[in-house]
Formats: C-alpha cells, structure tokens, sequence
C-alpha cells in the first residue's frame, strides 16, 4: 500500500470540496475493495477522504411510494431491512448471493456500485490492462478468461462488472442520485454503468468531483414472481459465472411484466429490454423462456475459456424465469435449483 | 496540503501524518497513533500484542481476521483503524469472561471444530456475530453464514455442529418456562 493522507468530511459538501482540492483521493466508506485494490497496488489515492460518517443511512419512503436508499446503508442492512424484504425480495436475495456476512456488514449500498471488476489481469500489476492503464493492452483477451464477458465487450477490455446487488437494481428500474460540484442530479440505473468501448478505464457516468448520495427504487409489485439465481464455482461467497435477476407479473395466464437482468456477463449488470419484449403477452412456458434467451444472447461472443458462459446464460435464463413463473424464488441458502 | 502526493518509502517527500485515536478493545481503552494505512488488523496485533486475531490471506477473503467492532462482525485485514475512532472492538481475547469460556469458545473444544486453529478465533468471532443477528436457524442458513470463514483443516461438520448447539442452548434458555 502507498503512504497517503487521511481526512474525514463533515458533511457531503465539505467531502465535494475536499475531492475537487485533490483530484487523486478518493472517497473510502465500507473500503472492502478500495482497500484491497491499494493492498495490490492498483489503486494509490494520494488520500482517502472518510465519507463513512456522514447522514446517508436512512431507507425512507420516495415521494412517489418508493424506497429512497441512502448510500451509506450497509448491504447487510438492506438486504434484511423490512421493507426492502417484503417489496423488494428481489434485491434482499441478491444482495444475501453475494460476498461474505462480513463483507455485507461493511460494504455500503454507494460503494457496492463502484466496485471495480476482478479480472485477474486488472489486479495484476505486472499484465497489460487497459482498465488499470489505459492504452497498454488487455491480456485477457487471448489470456485465461474463463471468468470474462460475453456480452457489450470491446477490444480493449472484456472485464465484468463484479456486483449481485446491482443486478437487482438494474432489473428494479432503481435511480441513482448524486452531488457534485454542478448540482444534483439523478441517472437512471441502465446509464450509471458504462460499456467498455475504448475507455474502459471509465466503470460508470459518474464525474470525478460527484458523489453518490442515494439509490432510489421505484415502486414495484414483483414480490412473488421473482428469483435471483446465481451459478458460480462453489456455492457461496465466489463471483457469478452467470447471474439472472428475474421478475415477472402474471395476468390472465399471460406475462404482463417482466425483467430480466443478467450479472458476470458483461462490463455493466445487462439489461435486455428487447428480451422483456419477447416475453410480455405471452404464456410463461419453457419455449417463450428460450425465446427470451436467445434474443438477450444473439450477440453473445466467447473468447475461448469462457465459451461455455454462452450455453449457461442460455439455460440460467430460463431455469430463472421458470422459478419466476412458478413463484419459487431460488433460495440463498438451500442451494438446490429447483 | 492539499496538493501533496502520496509518496513511495524510497523518496525523500514527507511523510503523511501520524493519526491519534481512540478504541476500546476487549473492555480497555487505548490511545493510539497511527499511520493511515495501518488496518485495524495490524493495530491489534502489531500496536496491542494482541495476536489471537490472525492474518490470514490479508484481502478480505479468508475469514482468520474477523472481529466484532460495536458489535457487528467484519474483517479486520480490510478495515482503516483511522476510521474507527471511538469504536468498541471485541476479539477472541474478549470473548470468556475470566476462567469461564464463550459458550462457543466450550462448543468448539467438545466438538472438535478445529485441526491447526489458526482459523478457529476468526471462526468463534464470526459464529459470535452470526448469533447476534439472529439470521441463522437451519443448518443451511448457518453454512451460508459462515462461509466468509475459511478452514483449509476442512472442520466444518463440526464448526456447524458446534454452533448449532449454542443456538440450540439459546433457544432452551429463551423457551425455559419462568
């Protein structure tokens, strides 16, 4: 780890301050990947500016019958904070698929969107990263990806985006709000990531001297047709190869609604509105299930390890939809798929 | 100020300063000075001797640090000790009360939970902490619970088994006609 200056904001415009005297600090709160990546090297703030005690804690209504998260909110508090647990399950079980009891207890709700990816090569120091610095290559491309993207990749970066909760809120239409020296302003969770493209050192639409200060969930009836479904290597506390957040409503025997929202595919959580087409109006069966599947998985591209992502979106995708339909969310807990 | 770097050990810049604060750890309050980048891991072990909360993979990943700060449990190998001041910390040190042994600290011996123990105080901390929030009721809940522990022993049947008694234990207790 670097040697580098601490200091501690008082409120959130004295933390705006203090980042725009010092564009090379950076803001800690739960620090559970800021803190490793310094560890590595690959992160070295001149000074980390502590934003843990300012009064961004609260769950509370949203003026329009949401949920108003604020960003230092603990995962843990979240994912088992009553409200998110009876009307937004779908976030709860994310967020309980990922990391560890004590990681949740300290990551905060801001903080788990900026995590950075854990490509081996961008914790490398030592391998070309375009993501870590920009211009020197991506050895992931033609090195061991098994772990990498299928989806929205470019050629200069095939990281994923790490987060499960992130999924959820991706599906769930969440808003994020943030501070910055220009104001206030709100960007809806679909253009808060970004694809790599030819900056991928850039993960989000989040200006250097902005703050995150709250995470807005619209309101929301998917609270019986819905699953988080996580396939990894072991089955608990590892990273998706491929996560499905699914949520639909059901009328009449048909799909009224639905969202489908994939993790460990892609540079950002993926989105498929085109694949929620495909689904809405129609019977939920197992054949409008692949169909949902094929059309968010047209594009797909492998980059040899990581070939079989592809098939097991294919069939993640519609087991959770079909966990959706019967309304037998996965359990995070009992790891059986049913 | 503002404007200075973060430098390397090698090169001749200031060095950032020195940090005064205050945690009570066990029960006892210390006054420390510390550097930034000293993790609360570190504070304990190095500044405090107190070596029974061990580093294991020093990334966040293996569990062997885990301690209870105000309660709650997380791992210290990824905590700022800059960042706690004014925090209560317990560790494995803290858990009996004189010669008395942590219930589970008594569960884990009658059960075996442990081959080399280096995991073993980051295991009874975590399990501590997992009691606390009252989460965990079956045998699933509590494995998916504490698996932010690592043992490379492979003792988890009877990691498990050793908290599922002290849950039970509590669950007697509190169900015990008055």
């Amino acid at each position: 780890m670097n040697y580098f200056e601490y200091s501690r904001a008082t409120d959130v415009a004295d933390a705006l301050r203090q980042i725009a005297a010092d564009p090379q600090a950076r803001f800690i709160a739960g620090g559970t990947n800021l803190i490793d990546l310094m560890k590595e090297n690959v992160a070295r703030p001149s000074r980390v500016i502590d934003i843990s005690r300012l009064p961004l804690t609260d769950v509370e209504p949203a003026k329009d019958g949401g949920l108003r998260i604020g960003a230092l909110v603990p995962n843990s508090n979240l994912a088992w904070h009553p409200e998110i647990e009876q009307r937004y399950p779908l976030l709860a079980s994310a967020i309980l698929a990922g990391a560890s009891a004590q990681l949740r207890n300290m990551a905060s709700t801001g903080g788990n969107l900026l995590q950075r990816t854990r490509c081996v090569y961008f914790y490398d120091t030592t391998t070309a990263c375009n993501k870590r610095d920009p211009g020197s290559g991506c050895a992931a491309i033609h090195g061991v990806n098994r772990s990498h993207a299928i989806l929205g990749t470019s050629e200069h970066c095939i990281a994923t985006h790490p987060s499960d909760m992130c999924v959820a809120l991706a599906a769930l239409d969440a808003r994020v709000h943030v501070a910055g020296g220009a104001g206030e302003r709100t960007i809806p969770f679909e253009y808060f990531h970004r694809l790599p493209g030819d900056t991928p050192d850039l993960d989000a639409n989040l200006r250097a001297d902005e703050i995150i200060t709250a995470v807005e969930l619209p309101p929301s009836n998917f609270t019986t047709h819905y699953t988080y479904l996580k396939i990894r290597d072991r089955l608990s506390y590892a990273f998706a190869l491929v996560s499905v957040a699914a949520a639909l409503e059901l009328g009449d025997g048909n799909i009224a609604q639905a969202r489908l929202a994939l993790g460990g595919v892609a540079h950002k959580p993926w989105r498929d509105r085109e694949a929620e087409d495909a689904l809405r109006g129609r019977r939920p069966t197992p054949e409008t299930f692949a169909r949902a599947a094929e059309v968010l998985l047209a594009g797909a591209r492998g980059f040899g390890h990581n070939d079989f992502k592809i098939e097991l979106a294919r069939r993640t995708i519609v087991r959770a939809l079909g966990q959706a339909a019967r309304g037998t969310p996965q359990s995070q807990s009992d790891k059986r798929i049913a | 100020m503002a404007q200075r770097r973060a430098a390397p050990p090698t090169e001749r810049f200031p060095t950032p300063a020195k940090i005064a604060i205050t945690l009570k750890v066990n029960g006892v309050e210390h006054k420390l000075t510390v550097a930034p980048w000293t993790t609360l891991l570190d504070v304990l072990r190095e500044h405090l001797d107190l070596t029974g909360t061990k580093k294991g993979c020093d990334h966040g990943q293996c569990g062997a640090c885990t301690v209870l700060l105000d309660g709650r449990r997380l791992n210290a190998c990824l905590t700022l000790a800059v960042m706690k001041d004014g925090a209560e910390v317990t560790t494995i040190e803290g858990l009996a009360q004189g010669s008395m042994l942590h219930a589970l600290q008594q569960a884990f011996i009658e059960h075996d939970a442990f081959q080399c123990g280096y995991c073993t105080p980051g295991q009874i901390c975590s399990a501590a902490g997992l009691i606390a929030e009252g989460r965990a009721r079956t045998p699933d809940e509590i494995r998916e619970l504490m698996s932010g522990n690592i043992c490379r022993c492979g003792a988890y049947p009877n990691i498990l088994a050793a908290i599922e008694q002290v849950l039970a234990g509590q669950r007697d207790q509190t169900e015990a006609p008055r």
